[in-house]
């Protein structure tokens, strides 16, 4: 067996690793797509108030972090729905003001805030199994939410008036939306840590978009792309000693960076494979091109405008052009 | 005004105010059921607004909506109503036309359920009235923007509607497009579907029209026959004395003219 298999920290580091790795890009996808790629970052500062609360008052952090930030997501939210939030700045008093909490919270706690930097970054041999168990049964409720309600959460995510109009509720899936990427950014803090975790929500889902087309594949391989950069960075976070968020971001970003030459490559296939699919079949019209059915025969003083074209005469017929040949009319 | 059993939609007194601006002052209309209603007027006449806020997009000050006899804040069946949007945000990418299409099933689907065969076929079925089956495909970006409206167009199909809603389908496409609208139209409106449609101009659209809803300034100018349009008459684009094939040929579209120069030079 691999040597950090060995380490208990370490299996439940692993895992707790894979699980954010699963879960930050399922519930981006929608995030990326509701065009507010910025918002984990500011959830993950108002996280951090609900961390200087649990080193207050000596509790575990996860549970006063994920509410702290699912309060915050839907103060924002509603903020938004009410038309109160164009300007950026309440969002911005609210995730600056989670962010001094924190410091605040933690400097009075004794702890300073230096002691903040592992929830910053993530720290391996912090996952405790109560932690894990936590993440374990959320990450659940998120994947089954995200993929099993993937058809109402796109629609809503993709065009909000048009999902109105199909009676879908829309502002309880948005605030639902929130609410799962502010739980995400919560579960985060051990691993990706929480100024990094919007990382894990949004490059995952951009690396995907650049590699398959459409939103479902884009969801499936934006999940993958997050398992395998989360699994890989903490695994090398190990044995570099250092942060874990920095690998597995890092990694993400490799795969992103690594995604656009490839997707270079696969349109190229991708548009000699399918090319008569990508022409415009409405503008372009083939120099023999069968008018598909025809009763009227054309005659001079049919009624229909006559144009003389080379060799033989076009009658204009609603809009188009055409002229007998043998049994049937051509497009001209 | 008198509710007939047979009004799928019905506005009674609407005012609208967006932004502590008045846009609708006190509009009364219906549709019939199988009815074809355009709603024509100028830029800022209201009738976007109007549309958008017989279907709860915008709330309204005062008056009444009712949607197949149900006040709109007690309408539940939206599987009804199929809407197409003058633009979408699902039109930047990101989706296969077939999400997109699929997305107007979801008045019929319940919740973690997998695409029933029934919804399959209606969005094959809807695809290929406008005449996209070989883009189901395709990525959204890639298609012209003629056939981005179409999209929509079957997204409000798929979810076959006993009301379609549409905003402003004919702008910025060119006459072939707005023929093949028509031809969809012509066919929904034979199966008994009832259509309201906002129009700039009534173009091509002209021969399926069985009433015509002026909006001036936010007050109903004129409700009645297209024939009737009286000092309205300039909403019908075209030009009323050449038959129906010239006056299509005759549309202010940009791109109709271009279609239609291509095709006399020799």
């Amino acid at each position: 067996m691999i040597e950090i298999l060995t380490y208990p920290f370490m299996q439940r580091a692993l895992i707790a690793a894979l699980l954010t790795g699963l879960i930050a890009p399922a519930i981006g996808t929608y995030i990326v797509q509701r065009r507010l790629s910025l918002l984990g970052d500011g959830l993950g500062h108002v996280a951090l108030a609900g961390v200087g609360l649990a080193l207050l008052t000596g509790t575990a952090p996860i549970p006063i972090a994920v509410v702290a930030c699912v309060a915050g997501a839907v103060v924002v939210e509603v903020l938004r729905q009410r038309g109160k939030a164009t300007g950026d700045v309440g969002l911005a008093i609210l995730f600056y003001g989670g962010l001094a909490a924190g410091v605040f919270l933690s400097g009075i706690s004794g702890v300073g805030a230096g002691g903040l930097a592992q929830y910053l970054f993530g720290s391996l041999t912090t996952v405790t199994t109560n932690d894990l168990k936590l993440i374990a049964v959320l990450a659940i409720v998120i994947l089954v939410i995200t993929f099993g309600l993937a058809p109402q959460l796109y629609a809503v995510s993709t065009d909000e008036e048009f999902a109105r109009t199909l009676g879908l509720r829309v502002r309880l899936y948005n605030i639902a939306v929130v609410s799962l990427a502010a739980i995400t950014v919560a579960l985060a803090m051990r691993t990706v840590g929480l100024l990094l975790v919007s990382a894990l929500m949004v490059v995952p889902v951009a690396a995907a978009r650049n590699l398959v087309r459409g939103f479902t594949a884009a969801l499936i391989g934006a999940v993958a792309i997050g398992a395998v950069t989360a699994l890989g960075g903490a695994a090398a976070s190990f044995y570099a000693n250092a942060a874990p968020g920095a690998f597995i971001v890092l990694l993400a970003i490799a795969v992103f960076l690594l995604s656009w030459p490839i997707s270079y490559l696969l349109r190229r296939r991708r548009t000699a494979a399918v090319l008569p699919e990508l022409v415009d079949d409405d503008e372009l019209v083939a120099p023999h091109t069968v008018t598909e059915s025809h009763p009227h025969r054309h005659a001079p003083g049919c009624g229909h405008p006559a144009v003389k074209h080379g060799d033989h005469t076009d009658f204009i017929h609603e809009g188009h052009r055409h002229a007998a040949h043998a049994d049937h009319y051509d497009e001209h | 005004m008198l509710l007939e059993a047979n009004t799928v939609l019905a506005a009674e007194d609407l005012t609208v105010e967006l932004g502590g601006l008045p846009v609708l002052r006190g509009v009364t209309i219906s549709v019939r059921a199988g009815e074809a209603v355009a709603l024509l007027g100028g830029n800022g006449s209201g009738k976007s607004t109007l549309v958008r806020t017989l279907l709860g997009l915008l709330p309204h000050k005062r008056g009444t909506v009712r949607l197949f006899g149900t006040p709109l804040h007690d309408f539940a069946d939206w599987s009804h109503i199929g809407y197409v949007p003058q633009r979408s945000p699902a039109l930047l990418g990101g989706s296969k036309v077939k999400e997109i299409v699929a997305a107007g099933r979801l008045a019929h689907r319940k919740h973690f359920r997998p695409l029933s065969r029934a919804d399959r076929d209606a969005v094959r079925s809807a695809t290929a009235l406008v005449g996209l089956s070989e883009q189901l495909n395709a990525d959204i970006a890639a298609l012209s923007g003629g056939q981005q409206q179409r999209v929509l167009i079957a997204r409000a199909l798929a979810g076959q509607p006993d009301l379609l809603v549409l905003d402003e389908p004919t702008s910025g496409v060119d006459l072939e497009h707005q023929r093949a609208l028509a031809e969809v139209l012509a066919q929904l409106l034979s199966a008994g579907t009832s259509v309201l449609v906002v129009l700039h101009e009534v173009g091509p659209l002209r021969s399926l029209i069985d009433r015509a809803i002026v909006l001036t300034d936010g007050r109903v100018a004129h409700d009645g026959p297209l024939g009737d349009l009286g000092q309205h008459h300039r909403w019908l684009g075209g030009h009323e004395q050449l038959d129906h094939d010239q006056s299509a040929s005759h549309d202010h579209d940009k791109g109709s003219e271009s279609l239609l120069g291509g095709a006399i030079e020799p």
